[in-house]
């Protein structure tokens, strides 16, 4: 939408009285007015609600302009803009894209002039030179819940101690990272804290970068906290423009979001792709409340984070023992020659085979992680000829979901699979293989995960992780000693069950 | 330096062959992955409407017509409007997803990803003598999209466009059904009073569904005089 600068006012273009003064895109004023609040002024609650919290386009705001514009001219919301420039280009205000190839020019139809926008965040709705954003001047105001924690609490004294901490930082507005191995049972670990922020009316979002990480988090979050508001936000959710005292969000939706939440949990902070994803960090900074707490969970810290919480520049409480007290499975290397050339030649090293070999013979269900699809295509149709129904699936297979849910039920012996096909799946007694674990796909985080989805049960805490390599890597042995790490960590503390 | 696919935006070293280098042919914008998925129209086809046969089932077919225009030479009011209809690419899911990410959520720029595919196909069907006539937007829609994509996709071919058609905007709500509002008024209006004796022209649009649409506009630009209409689109649905 274009605007008119009228007596130091933003006058949107259909409403402007004056015509012939000039309209301009709203990114081409060089400063936009806003105005204190008009406190006699009776506004519309059903809108600041509509927008409470909110960084909205006008395409989705279902309110006449004129309505927004008494507002804003009372003072209620503000105009800012979609676009700014920058000295080396310009920058996304919704998304905080600053990449040159992802902005892009085209003559529009609603300002008629060329109009650059941003390609990163197209899915949402357009943001253009032309696109102003809406956002309420009314500060978020919070509900207490006195009781709206129902949960059965089973605890273990590690996960106790780390939900302690996760009170603390929330009562005190600070910064945390819970560091739990895979298999620990952090969700529950955010239970007290979460309670403990409803009680004092702070409103909660946890964020992550997956729509199945919200999915699965949803109903579990509902369970404890049975009679609370309970949002999850993602593509096509049909909870959208709803507003509640916990948000479970995927990091796209959380970019709608502007000083909302007084505690901002992030999960998965190392599942890709946040690692080099810059939008998930921006969307956090707009979306968390000043002061605000946030909470960062991960199984797998990046090199950077680990270093800084050794360096005691980063609080992080761990959790390095899993919820049934068993130690982490550790990976076992196996050198196994040049497999490529083998795979090329439609067979596998001899130690790979004889593995597979084993786990077909003793009835031991297993997944077998290869760093490409390509691969993956080639090594399926090999073991194929030693068991017709052993599968292969990839994060775009159409089939994933079903082939997972057969493999759960027992009815695929092994599944040949890229990288961590799903974080969430956790088979009870299986072991893992890795084959060319030295390719550079497979970094410390993505092994530690891989080796974390063996033992995952009490009934079957222990498992085979086998990384078959051609050459070991350095990340290879980092995630080795991570693995160990939390193992020691984890009987010094006196967590581990003992014999 | 690094390239992105124009659509997943995932990094990518595009395919560098001889053809690139003698012929200064430009790089592809798109990983393999995302090109390979934009299937183009190929084999046996409908000769009015450039419906692929392959996959379609062989009661939908008479010798060298579909069924439906089978259906459009029977109506007397619609026989004859539309010479024949040509289209780019195949209408899969991925290109549903690709058509969606252009046209309804804005992003503008993916037109790019069609221009060789888009001019070579239309030389095949087409030349510089045919009026390149883009099926318009109403300007309420125009608004709201911020451009119009079949405009959009004339542009890609570098002959002179001719916007001489208008359409008025209908409300979704309209008392009467979708049918009788087709037979009785015409979707579009000329927007200028012009001569169209003998011309030969190619309607451009983003899709052929039905074909209605633009059998509305060909109608119109016969009535004004034109010999020959036929319609270019970028999927066959
Ligand atoms: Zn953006
Ligand atoms: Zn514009
Ligand atoms: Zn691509
Ligand atoms: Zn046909």
């Amino acid at each position: 939408m274009r605007f008119i600068l009228e007596n130091n006012r933003l006058i949107p273009e259909p409403l402007a009285k004056e015509r012939g003064k000039e309209a301009i895109p709203i990114s081409c004023f060089e400063q936009l007015p806003s105005f204190p609040v008009h406190p006699h002024f009776s506004f519309s609650a059903e809108l600041l609600s509509f927008l409470e919290g909110k960084q909205l386009l006008l395409d989705e705001l279902p309110f006449p302009i004129e309505l927004l514009q008494a507002h804003y001219e009372q003072g209620y919301i503000r105009y800012e803009k979609g676009i700014t420039k920058t000295t080396k280009g310009c920058r996304c205000q919704r998304c905080g894209n600053e990449e040159t190839h992802l902005f892009a020019s085209f003559f529009c139809a609603r300002c008629q002039q060329p109009c650059t926008y941003c390609r990163k965040c197209v899915m949402m709705g357009r943001v253009s030179t032309c696109t102003p954003l809406i956002v309420s001047c009314m500060p978020v105001r919070g509900q207490m819940y006195d009781d709206a924690l129902h949960w059965h609490d089973t605890l273990s004294s590690a996960q106790r101690s780390a939900a302690e901490t996760v009170v603390h930082a929330i009562e005190h507005n600070e910064q945390l990272l819970v560091w739990a191995v895979c298999g620990a049972g952090k969700t529950e670990v955010l239970f007290p804290g979460i309670n403990r922020a409803l009680q004092l009316g702070k409103r909660v979002c946890i964020a992550t970068p997956r729509t199945d990480v919200v999915l699965e988090l949803a109903p579990r979050l509902k369970q404890a906290f049975p009679y609370l508001p309970v949002i999850a936000l993602y593509g096509g959710s049909e909870d959208r423009g709803k507003t509640a005292p916990l948000v479970i969000s995927t990091t796209h939706q959380l970019l709608r979001f502007y000083k909302a939440f007084d505690v901002m949990i992030i999960d998965e902070v190392d599942a890709f792709p946040y690692s080099v994803e810059p939008m998930l960090q921006y969307a956090v900074e707009k979306a968390k409340k000043e002061p605000s707490s946030v909470v960062y969970l991960t199984a797998t810290p990046n090199r950077k984070w680990q270093q800084e919480i050794k360096e005691g520049k980063r609080t992080a409480v761990t959790i390095p023992a899993r919820y049934h007290g068993f130690p982490l499975p550790v990976p076992a290397f196996e050198w196994c020659g040049n497999w490529r050339k083998a795979v090329k030649k439609q067979s596998l090293p001899r130690n790979v085979l004889a593995w597979i070999h084993d786990r077909l013979a003793g009835q031991r269900q297993a997944f077998l992680f290869v760093p490409h699809i390509e691969l993956l295509e080639k090594i399926v149709a090999i073991l194929k000829k030693l068991d017709a129904k052993i599968a292969g699936v990839h994060a775009e297979d159409p089939e994933r979901k079903e082939k997972v849910a057969a493999f759960r039920k027992g009815e695929l012996p092994l599944l040949v699979t890229t990288t961590i096909l799903e974080r969430g799946v956790t088979v009870p007694n299986i072991d893992v293989a890795v084959l060319g674990a030295e390719d550079c796909i497979f970094t410390e985080g993505a092994l530690v995960q891989i080796a974390g989805r063996v033992g995952r049960s009490a009934q079957y805490p222990s498992g085979d992780v086998r990384f078959f390599h051609y050459g070991k890597t350095k990340e290879m042995i980092a995630a080795k000693k991570h693995i160990e790490r939390m193992n020691k960590e984890a009987a010094k503390r006196g967590l581990l069950k003992t014999k | 330096m690094t390239y992105y696919c124009f659509i997943c935006h995932a990094p990518y070293s595009p395919v560098v062959s001889w053809q690139h280098v003698l012929t200064l042919k430009n790089l592809d914008i798109l990983c393999e992955k995302c090109r390979r998925a934009l299937l183009c129209i190929s084999g046996e086809t409908c000769e009015s409407c450039g419906r692929p046969f392959q996959h379609l089932d062989s009661s939908y077919r008479q010798g060298p017509l579909c069924t439906d225009c089978i259906r459009w030479q029977e109506d007397e009011d619609w026989k004859g409007v539309l010479t024949k209809n040509r289209s780019v690419y195949l209408y899969n899911d991925f290109m549903k997803e690709v058509v969606s990410l252009w046209k309804f959520r804005g992003d503008y720029a993916i037109v790019n990803v069609f221009q060789e595919d888009f001019s070579r196909e239309f030389f095949r069907h087409f030349d510089d003598t045919f009026l390149i006539v883009p099926i318009p937007l109403s300007a309420e829609r125009l608004y709201e999209r911020g451009f119009n994509q079949a405009k959009a996709l004339a542009e890609l071919l570098n002959l002179p466009i001719h916007d001489i058609l208008t359409r008025h905007h209908h409300e979704k709500q309209s008392k009467k059904s979708r049918r009788e509002r087709l037979q009785t008024e015409n979707l579009f209006q000329l927007a200028e009073q012009i001569c169209l004796t003998n011309r030969r022209i190619v309607l451009i649009d983003d899709i052929y569904t039905t074909g209605t649409t633009l059998r509305h506009a060909a109608k119109l630009l016969r009535e004004a005089g034109a010999k020959v209409i036929c319609s270019f689109t970028l999927v066959r649905s």
